[in-house]
């Protein structure tokens, strides 16, 4: 076995190779073969390591240089700088844009500092197609561990005991999950994840499995024993074609390892693996629904009970966790329910990956205990809100969750917390806003969504969130009266109390939140017909300014409509009857003399 | 590739394979291994700090002393290359000059093992590398 | 069966454990309203997705609204039915349904008999908020030759999808689209005629709205009545007498006969026959087929096919063609009784009354969709005339009587006309499950044993459990005897069959629940099966008042085999009364 004396970790989740992280490996071992170094250095492909911001990322070790926004053509210059000579390449450092200096290694990040990894743990650690990395970084010893040390009971009360809780929404304490599915007795049982990850902005599930695929089986593994199944299923949307292959390489090697298949270590169990290809449909992350639809059904959901634990999967008893949750249980049975358990809050328990998206610093994947706040979050790990702009609103929970603002940054999160205070955890998505945000549009945005990821089948979201949407268009456009407040407010409510599943039953939470805490935002829109964040088209008008105007007629020349008239060196003016808010005046204007407002 | 057919076996596994990314392991926590930097600008290379590094990280392995062997570029001490600075863990780091693979052999079985000090240390106010 | 106590609307009841909160309510007296919900009690047939949400109530400690179709109760639950949480959400879920469902009632088919409208009605809507800006889904109108969809008033109940897919198995229908743009229909949206579907009607039968309707034909039989250059006589099948008195208030089970003929011969038909004429005109020669197929068997003939299944039933006809072309040999050759009169009336009838065949219309009054496309199929047609011009069901008639002016409640017993409305109490039970082989067995019997039947009722052959099984002692040879209504119930039978499990010596299957007179053009049963069961129980009753109750006695049946068919399986009856099947399975396609 070679000794390498330096690994070269690059970025291989799919926002990375998107910014040419394939290149850049290629570059790597080229230029350290024709340096002659291909047997002391080391290129490793990973996954995800979060920054996803800066990325793509290279980290050096063993002297943990982490290297960002890398770019192929840099690639000589790490090698003869920093592989031969010793010296950092300065320039590809992080910058800390609060204090100004550049920061050498992750560890003194402020967007790694606060940070657990527990589920994220091999992510940007190891190579996702490689099983020997995992199985040195204890891969499978868990299950080992189970299959040797553990009775399937005991399996199961160690996942009680740890308290980890669903990570796919709705919280429900694995443990327990898997005790019922456990003492239903059948023939043939099923254990499936869930990766039909849907939320717009969440890719934490992309991420694990792209990033450490292996640990998701061994957890699926395990889950097997504990409930007595032997056939696995992995329901992937079919949109994720990285993590697909990493998967089927992950499967084709714990075959090959014997860590898939029967008589597992030497044992008489045996568990198996094939995955499911979904094609996309949001409402297909609700467990009936994702059954349904692996079954060559229609992908809609069932009322429960009865419960997939009773009758799932063609007609069995079936565990469905998603893959965070999956993530977390091969450490829980390694380090134990005790270790486990001491992360987090009193009823939350461990870590929770959460997406940063939207106006945000540094956009990425991180993993915080339980309990950190929504501050925290923000403005540490995430560096604040990007051009110096005021923070006005945070989605979390995805078109499910509510938005939560100033006076809410203090709450610690979990489960219950987002809940009471209107939202909630959802499968981790956080969407940050900025002052430069309409919350009536953002909304209407969600809204969209959920109308347009409806499965049909109850009338309340089928053609509730529909009329929703009408309303917030209606608003938005000009048109709104106060009525239309008590209209949105009694559909939401009603649609939440009688939808069939989750989707309904939450998709018009970013309207309650909005009206609960921007409800002056409502009125602006509705009584002075006004969108003060300036992005409801219709609300705004384009003006010239005369004493800028200089007469030049680019602008009248611009205009497809023709709603400009003026003299030749004179100031010009816009017809508002005609104009279409198109806003190519004011892209052409060299005098900054249009405006809109 | 063999199936693994027991849980001894996968352990043994583990062990093996472990060095794979140990490396990786220890560059998360430095600070709880000996942090060993060779200096290894082109004057160094050329004064066989390359030779030095390599013996390093051979010895330190079989020896069985946790340690994390880097590169770093001029430390400014060019009169006195090779130099090599190590950093036992809770301890302030110390230079050492003119290290060959005899020196460096010593340092390893007297200071980072029993902590008696060598010599060959360069004792001015010097910058440590983090600094600079 | 454990028993719970419950609470609902501060009422106590004790129910069995896995009750629903609606039946528990039920037995309380208090009717939760419900839209998607179906339940024909005792076929086995229920219908319950939870997806209108129409029928919502509040349980205590409940964080929603349960749907109370699909809840099970547990014991100490306290259910309200009527708060005004709830009363608020069933009237605006109730406003979203009506705000994407097409306003135009007055000229809707389904007005008067739509439980869509009925709900509103009920729950007081005046209007909808938002009408007015509120996008509607719309869909192409599909035309087939029996049954018509407007999708723009599908409120996805999925009544049809279930009594297509689980009951019938045919699985023509099913949702399509996502959210707002959902309907079921069939796959691709292709139209029905390029589908699977057997015209069975039964989607028709528990559809809630105007979404599914028949093809209506009494236009067409206006016309014809108002044409002076022809004769236009009317056959009436036996179920269709049990059921029409219902349209006209009638309690379920009201047998209108002699009403019904004396209300056609005022529409203007020339004259008004019976289909079970030609009912006993199958049995002799369904009869003689089973007879010659079972004594061929016996005599150790390997070529023979058994079981013998019958072939009454156009949509049974359509199944097996489409699912099981291999099997096509199997099933009788015997026409149904509604083209056996179409053809004996436009060759011996209309001989007799010296009218040219293309001067003689005939209609047939049927309470079935299927005989629609039946009666076009090219098979049933000579120089592209059809022996049965049109075909309309019991629905229809029902429209023409009242269109009329006539009120059925009023009207005189009529006797049918001669020689093809003359008929035995055989003919009649042709329109229940079971009393097409009874009717083959009463003459079956007599003709193979040359003894007289000591007993006509043959009970272990009636009933509405879904398969049936008897043996009847053919005077020392045991005939062995399964019934099936439902397709999805005859799909078992026959997967025996293929398996070469099958124990039956003659298998009889009817597509609808309970048989013809649950067809898909009867009056609506509104998911109440005691409707049906009354109409069953007519049959019997008209089978058991009749003289003649064997069909080979039937004195018109002996005549027309001594004035013009010969004996039954002659060449003539061959050439008039048999046909061949299809294999339909690759006419699946896009269209």
């Amino acid at each position: 076995m070679t000794k390498y004396k330096t690994h070269l970790l690059v970025c291989g989740g799919t926002g990375c190779r998107a910014s040419a992280s394939d290149d850049i490996v290629e570059n790597l071992k080229q230029e350290l073969e024709n340096k002659g170094l291909q047997d002391e250095v080391q290129v490793v492909m990973t996954g995800c390591f979060g920054f996803c911001e800066k990325g793509p990322i290279v980290k050096v070790s063993p002297d943990n240089t982490f290297y960002t926004q890398v770019k192929p053509e840099d690639v000589t210059e790490i090698i003869e700088e920093h592989i031969i000579k010793g010296r950092q390449v300065t320039r590809l450092l992080y910058k800390d844009p609060k204090k100004k200096e550049t920061v050498a290694d992750s560890k003194h990040m402020d967007f790694y500092k606060k940070q657990i990894r527990i589920a994220l743990r091999n992510c940007g650690f190891i190579d996702p197609e490689n099983l020997d990395e995992y199985i040195a970084r204890d891969g499978y010893m868990a299950l080992g561990k189970c299959l040797s040390e553990m009775s399937p009971k005991d399996v199961v009360d160690q996942i009680k005991e740890s308290g980890l809780r669903g990570r796919g929404g709705g919280g429900f304490p694995t443990g327990l999950k898997w005790e019922i599915a456990a003492k239903n007795e059948a023939d043939q049982k099923y254990v499936v994840c869930n990766a039909d990850e849907g939320d717009p902005g969440a890719f934490m599930d992309r991420s694990i499995l792209e990033g450490d695929p292996h640990a998701v089986l061994e957890a699926m593994a395990i889950c097997a024993y504990s409930m007595g199944a032997t056939k696995g299923l992995i329901y992937i949307r079919a949109e994720y074609p990285l993590a697909i292959k990493r998967l089927i390489i992950a499967i084709d090697q714990a075959r090959e390892y014997g860590l898939l298949g029967k008589e597992i270590l030497g044992t008489d169990f045996e568990f198996d693996i094939e995955l499911r290809y979904g094609a996309g449909a949001f409402v297909c992350g609700e467990e009936t629904s994702l059954i349904h639809s692996m079954e060559g059904l229609r992908g809609e959901p069932t009322i429960k009970p009865p419960y997939p634990a009773e009758k799932g999967y063609l007609g069995k008893p079936t565990n469905v966790n998603n893959v965070e949750t999956y993530a977390n249980i091969p450490i829980i049975i390694n380090k134990g329910a005790n270790w486990f358990n001491k992360i987090g809050t009193e009823k939350a328990k461990g870590t929770k990956v959460f997406a940063l998206a939207g106006k945000i610093n540094n956009v990425g994947l991180i993993e915080v205990p339980m309990g950190t706040t929504l501050r925290e979050v923000i403005f540490e790990i995430g560096g604040g809100i990007k051009d110096g702009k005021k923070f006005k609103a945070v989605q979390t929970g995805g078109p499910s969750g509510g938005c939560l603002t100033e006076k809410h940054l203090d709450t610690p999160i979990d489960f219950d917390n987002l809940i009471a205070v209107g939202s909630m955890m959802g499968s981790g998505g956080m969407i940050v806003m900025d002052e430069d945000d309409c919350m009536v549009s953002m909304a209407k945005f969600y809204l969209e969504f959920t109308v347009e990821e409806s499965c049909g089948k109850c009338s309340p979201c089928r053609i509730g969130n529909k009329r929703l949407h009408e309303v917030l268009e209606k608003i938005t456009g000009g048109k709104g009266e106060m009525e239309d407040i008590q209209r949105l407010r009694n559909m939401s409510n009603v649609i939440k109390d009688t939808s069939l599943c989750g989707l309904g039953q939450t998709s018009p939470n970013p309207i309650l939140s909005t009206l609960d805490n921007f409800y002056d935002e409502y009125l602006d829109h509705i009584n002075d017909k006004k969108c003060h964040a300036g992005q409801c088209k219709d609300l705004m008008t384009y003006f010239v300014i005369e004493e800028n105007c200089v007469g030049c007629t680019a602008c009248a020349r611009v205009c497809p409509v023709g709603a400009i008239a003026g003299e030749k060196k004179q100031s010009h003016f816009i017809d508002p009857s005609i104009c279409i808010k198109c806003g190519a005046c004011e892209e052409r204007c060299k005098f900054d003399a249009i405006i809109v407002k | 590739m063999a199936k693994i057919k027991t849980l001894a076996d996968l352990k043994k596994m583990r062990e093996d394979l472990q060095s794979k990314v140990d490396l990786r392991e220890k560059a998360d926590s430095p600070e709880s291994y000996v942090q060993i930097k060779v200096g290894m600008a082109t004057s160094g290379i050329a004064s066989g700090a390359k030779d030095v590094m390599d013996f390093m990280i051979e010895a330190l392995e079989k020896r069985n002393v946790e340690a994390v062997v880097t590169q770093t570029g001029d430390m400014g001490y060019c009169f006195a290359e090779p130099t090599i600075e190590v950093k036992k863990p809770g301890e302030d780091p110390i230079v050492f000059g003119y290290v060959n693979i005899q020196k460096a052999d010593e340092i390893i079985e007297k200071y980072i093992k029993l902590g008696e000090l060598v010599e060959g240390i360069i004792p001015v106010n010097y910058q440590v590398i983090d600094d600079k | 069966m454990n028993k719970v106590k419950l609470t609902i609307d501060d009422k106590q009841i004790e129910v069995e454990q896995g009750t629903t909160i609606y039946k528990a309510a039920k037995e309380l007296g208090i009717e939760i309203p419900t839209l998607c919900y179906m339940n024909l009690e005792g076929l086995n047939i229920e219908n319950k997705p939870g997806g209108c949400r129409i029928c919502v109530v509040e349980v205590e400690g409940r964080n929603n609204l349960a749907p109370s179709c699909s809840t099970n109760v547990w014991d100490g639950m306290v259910v309200n039915t009527h708060s005004m949480r709830v009363i608020n959400a069933r009237r605006t879920v109730m406003e979203f349904i009506l705000s994407d469902h097409p306003k135009d009632c007055l000229t809707c088919p389904k007005s008067g008999s739509c439980e869509l409208q009925d709900m509103a009605t009920k729950l007081g809507i005046r209007e909808i908020p938002g009408q007015e800006y509120a996008e509607m889904s719309t869909y192409k109108t599909d035309f087939s030759p029996s049954i018509i969809r407007d999708l723009d008033k599908c409120i996805m109940c999925r009544r049809c999808e279930m009594m297509c897919n689980e009951f019938q198995t045919v699985g023509a229908l099913s949702a399509f689209h996502r959210g707002f743009e959902s309907a079921v229909g069939p796959a691709f949206e292709m139209d029905l005629e390029h589908s699977s579907c057997t015209y069975c009607g039964q989607c028709v039968a528990v559809c809630p709205t105007g979404a599914l309707t028949e093809k209506d034909h009494t236009r067409d039989v206006i016309n014809a009545l108002s044409d002076p250059t022809k004769k236009v006589i009317v056959q009436t099948a036996p179920a269709v007498r049990a059921a029409l008195g219902e349209e006209f208030g009638m309690e379920a089970g009201t047998l209108v006969t002699g009403k019904m003929v004396s209300a056609l011969r005022r529409l203007g038909f020339d004259y008004v026959f019976d289909t079970d004429f030609a009912a006993d005109l199958t049995i002799m020669e369904e009869g003689t087929e089973l007879l010659d197929r079972i004594t061929k068997y016996l005599g150790g003939d390997k070529e023979v096919k058994l079981p013998m299944l019958t072939s009454c039933c156009p949509a049974w006809v359509s199944f097996f063609e489409h699912h099981f072309p291999e099997m096509k040999d199997i099933p009788s050759t015997a026409r149904s009784p509604q083209q056996m009169f179409g053809s004996i009336a436009k060759t011996y009838f209309a001989d007799k009354i010296s009218t040219k065949r293309e001067d003689l219309i005939v209609v047939s009054i049927m309470p079935c969709l299927a005989k629609k496309y039946e009666a076009q199929r090219d098979e049933f047609k000579v120089d592209d005339n059809p022996d049965v011009d049109f075909s309309i069901s019991t629905r229809e008639l029902a429209h023409l009587i009242k269109e009329a002016n006539l009120d059925l409640n009023i009207l005189p017993d009529e006797d049918f006309d001669k020689p093809l409305g003359e008929s035995s109490g055989a003919g009649v039970i042709f329109g229940t499950t079971g009393g097409v082989i009874e009717a083959a067995v009463r003459t079956a019997y007599e003709l193979h044993t040359g003894k007289k039947l000591e007993k006509l009722d043959f009970e272990q052959l009636r009933g509405f459990e879904a398969i049936r099984k008897a043996t009847v002692d053919f005077d020392g040879t045991p005939i062995n005897i399964g019934i099936a209504h439902g397709l999805g119930n005859a799909r078992k039978l026959l997967e025996e069959i293929k398996e070469g499990k099958s124990e039956f010596h003659a298998i009889e299957i009817m597509s609808c629940p309970g048989g013809c007179i649950g067809g898909g053009g009867q009056p609506l049963h509104h998911s109440d099966s005691s409707i049906l069961k009354a109409r069953s129980e007519a049959i019997y009753r008209e089978d058991a008042g009749k003289p003649i109750r064997k069909s080979h006695e039937n004195p018109y049946i002996i005549k027309l085999y001594e004035e013009f068919l010969g004996k039954p399986m002659s060449e003539k009856a061959h050439h008039l009364l048999h046909t061949a099947y299809f294999d339909k399975s690759k006419k699946i396609e896009m269209s």
